[in-house]
């Protein structure tokens, strides 16, 4: 084990992957001067244009600025025999190649028969939390959760980003990985050796009894946060952290729940058909007999995200909110004052 | 070009096949033995086999809605393609494409898209894994005049520019997108844009030529397979039928005498005419041909016929290759 940051883990995973089979190629804007930092042998940025003398410009390669043609040819790239990883920077890039993403990607293997399979990585950072205003602030997993086709994972620490990673690139499969920027700098144990997380399996991050959380994500930390809290006044939360959205480990979240009888599920997506909408359903589907409350989301309302830091901040799921929604569920509070907890954004 | 009469009777059979396939298709679409919608390739034969027999077996190729030609042009057998217009088990897409999504990967068919411009990027990422493993493959992406509008073409031809992919994009120009006439919509000339993107941009004005399309593609294939890059060609071709089977306008779009004056120029019969000119073939032999094809077709739908439609399962299988979630 050694202590490594999200971003140097997923450097390590790429490094390893590009080791291990040749096949793998990265192609995305700026990936040769190692720009975003994952593209480096080293764990630091400072470690410039490393992945290129280790492994050549005929497979780390630059693109242009042409995130529909980028994601295309991956796809044909992963058709004929490539493993290509896509670095596509921003989430909210990904809109750019929406026919790429909907219509090939997710179609070709289905359409064709089981002709090809498609093995290709598309990374991307949900960059939000950071004053960068509507145009790059986005969490966009939903959307692709309701395409049938893709896989999703959603790493939220870097043993989690290294082992996902790695197993993204091995699955035939087309694979979206959202990370959070938020989480790019936060430290954890991660083997220096080669490892696997299978997709599927839920991590319990925090064993509890009362209220079982669900947190996606850069939430994870901030369920956490808000369990230790709470613990403090006597409350046992459980934090599950699905790590992967598609496949989702709904046996894990149906066990908790059964257990706690509570669900609190903390989602930074916009709180309509969210993935935490998606996880309420399938809780009230198959365990509704063992709920002792209704369930609660807290989400990111329905609304844009605006640039001022004052307006910003208030917007995404925090430890105060995670803790007031539990708090909620377990009739600590009767009345919340907290209207966002509840209810999508004021309609105007 | 000197090509062997064996090469040459080969582009007539595969012209011959799309021609009858086609027709049949046509048919058995009004007859409701086929569901959907299908667009036939009739009166482009020449652009289609003479591009696609610019390459060679293990070489890929991508397509467009106007679907059925391009396996075919490539070699793929009748049976299957005709199985899956009507969806069923035996389809080369084992009934979950149909007309619109025809894929034969065991010919290079990498798969048609009823997506206009889709398929683009497509070919053009097989391209980029011939180049990473060096394999020397080539790659050919057809789409039409329409579709030659779409960002994503310019998305390609810049990267595949840049990386100097072996692609070929050619554009089936049959001077339509449905009822828009391509100069209507299109600003300046198609080919005349690749020299925006430093590749060679060639127009093809006599699409009706198969040899005259294909010896302007080997130069584009050989070009990419020296390592050199892409190219662009556009062909000018026809489609004497409407732009779907099954659709009925309400405006003539086309001129009577315009379409006339393609019809007359069938890329099929000229070909024959210049068999036998030049004496590659006799009339027995050319009838001959035509005969065995349309036994071939005969035999696709007796194939098609015999066929049983998949189990209602299969609507869940490939669609990730190791099932997940609830779905089988
Ligand atoms: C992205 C997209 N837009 C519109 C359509 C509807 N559509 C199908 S074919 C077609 C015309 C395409 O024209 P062209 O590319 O010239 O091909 P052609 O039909 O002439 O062979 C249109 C508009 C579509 N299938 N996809």
């Amino acid at each position: 084990m050694t202590v490594m940051s999200y971003l140097g883990a997923i450097g390590a995973a790429q490094r390893e992957a590009m080791e291990a089979d040749e096949r793998v190629v990265i192609i995305g804007e700026d990936v040769e001067a190692n720009v975003y930092g994952t593209t480096g042998a080293g764990k630091s940025r400072k470690d410039k244009g490393d992945f290129l003398e280790m492994f050549g410009s005929n497979r780390i390669r630059n693109t242009p600025i042409s995130e529909e043609v980028i994601v295309g040819s991956a796809i044909g790239a992963a058709m004929t025999g490539l493993r290509p990883i896509v670095d596509l920077s921003y989430s909210s890039f990904l809109y750019m190649a929406m026919d790429q993403f909907v219509n090939q990607a997710a179609k070709n293997r289905y359409m064709f028969g089981g002709q090809a399979s498609i093995p290709v990585v598309f990374r991307s950072a949900m960059f939000y939390g950071l004053n960068t205003g509507a145009h790059h602030s986005d969490r966009p997993y939903p959307m692709f959760m309701n395409v049938p086709g893709l896989k999703i994972i959603v790493p939220a620490t870097p043993y989690d980003a290294k082992g996902l990673l790695r197993t993204a690139v091995d699955t035939d499969d087309p694979v979206l990985t959202f990370e959070a920027c938020m989480l790019w700098g936060s430290k954890g144990e991660v083997p220096e050796e080669e490892f696997w997380i299978p997709f599927g399996q839920a991590r319990v991050a925090r064993q509890g009894s009362d209220v079982t959380v669900v947190a996606i994500s850069s939430a994870v930390p901030e369920a956490l946060a808000a369990a230790e809290v709470l613990g403090e006044d006597g409350l046992s939360v459980e934090v599950i952290d699905p790590r992967t959205l598609v496949p989702f480990d709904t046996e894990a979240v149906i066990r908790s729940v059964q257990r706690t009888g509570r669900l609190v599920i903390a989602d930074p997506a916009h709180r309509t058909c969210s993935a935490a909408a998606e996880i309420s359903a399938i809780v009230a589907e198959e365990a509704f007999e063992s709920l002792k409350a209704p369930i609660m989301r807290v989400t990111t309302p329905d609304t844009q995200i605006p640039f001022s830091p004052a307006l910003e901040k208030q917007l995404y799921p925090n430890r105060a909110k995670i803790e007031d929604a539990i708090r909620r569920v377990t009739g600590l509070m009767a009345n919340t004052s907290n209207p966002e907890l509840t209810s999508p954004a004021p309609r105007m | 070009m000197d090509l062997s009469p064996t090469t040459q009777l080969e582009m007539q059979r595969r012209m011959l096949r799309i021609r009858r396939f086609d027709e049949r298709a046509s048919r058995m679409v009004k007859r409701g033995q086929i569901p959907g919608t299908v667009h036939t390739s009739i009166g482009q034969e020449a652009q289609v086999v003479g591009a696609c027999m610019a390459l060679g077996d293990g070489d890929y190729m991508s397509g467009n809605h106007r679907s059925h030609g391009h396996p075919i042009g490539k070699g793929s057998p009748l049976g299957p393609l005709m199985a899956e217009l009507v969806g069923k088990a035996t389809g080369v897409c084992q009934g979950k494409g149909g007309s619109l999504h025809l894929a034969d990967f065991a010919v290079g068919s990498l798969g048609e898209s009823g997506i206009v411009g889709s398929s683009i990027p497509i070919a053009t990422g097989a391209a980029l894994s011939s180049k990473v493993l060096g394999n020397g493959k080539v790659s050919l992406a057809f789409f039409g005049d329409g579709a030659a509008n779409q960002g994503c073409l310019y998305e390609a031809m810049n990267l595949a520019g840049v990386w100097k992919l072996p692609v070929v994009f050619l554009c089936e120009n049959n001077q339509y997108a449905l009822s828009t006439p391509a100069h209507t919509v299109t600003s300046g000339v198609i080919a005349e844009r690749a020299a925006g993107f430093g590749m060679p941009g060639v127009r093809v004005e006599d699409g009706q030529d198969v040899l005259a399309v294909h010896e302007a593609v080997v130069e584009a294939v050989e070009r990419a397979r020296r390592g050199e890059g892409p190219s662009l060609v556009e062909v000018v071709t026809y489609r004497f039928n409407e732009h779907s089977e099954g659709l009925r306008l309400g405006t003539d779009y086309r001129d009577a005498s315009e379409k006339a004056a393609w019809v007359e120029r069938d890329p099929i019969v000229l070909f024959r005419q210049r068999l036998e000119r030049e004496g590659v073939a006799s009339a027995e032999e050319l009838d001959a041909l035509e005969a065995e094809v349309m036994a071939e077709v005969d035999e696709a739908v007796r194939f098609t016929d015999e066929s049983p439609y998949p189990d209602p399962s299969v609507a869940f299988k490939d669609l990730y290759t190791e099932p997940i979630g609830a779905i089988a």
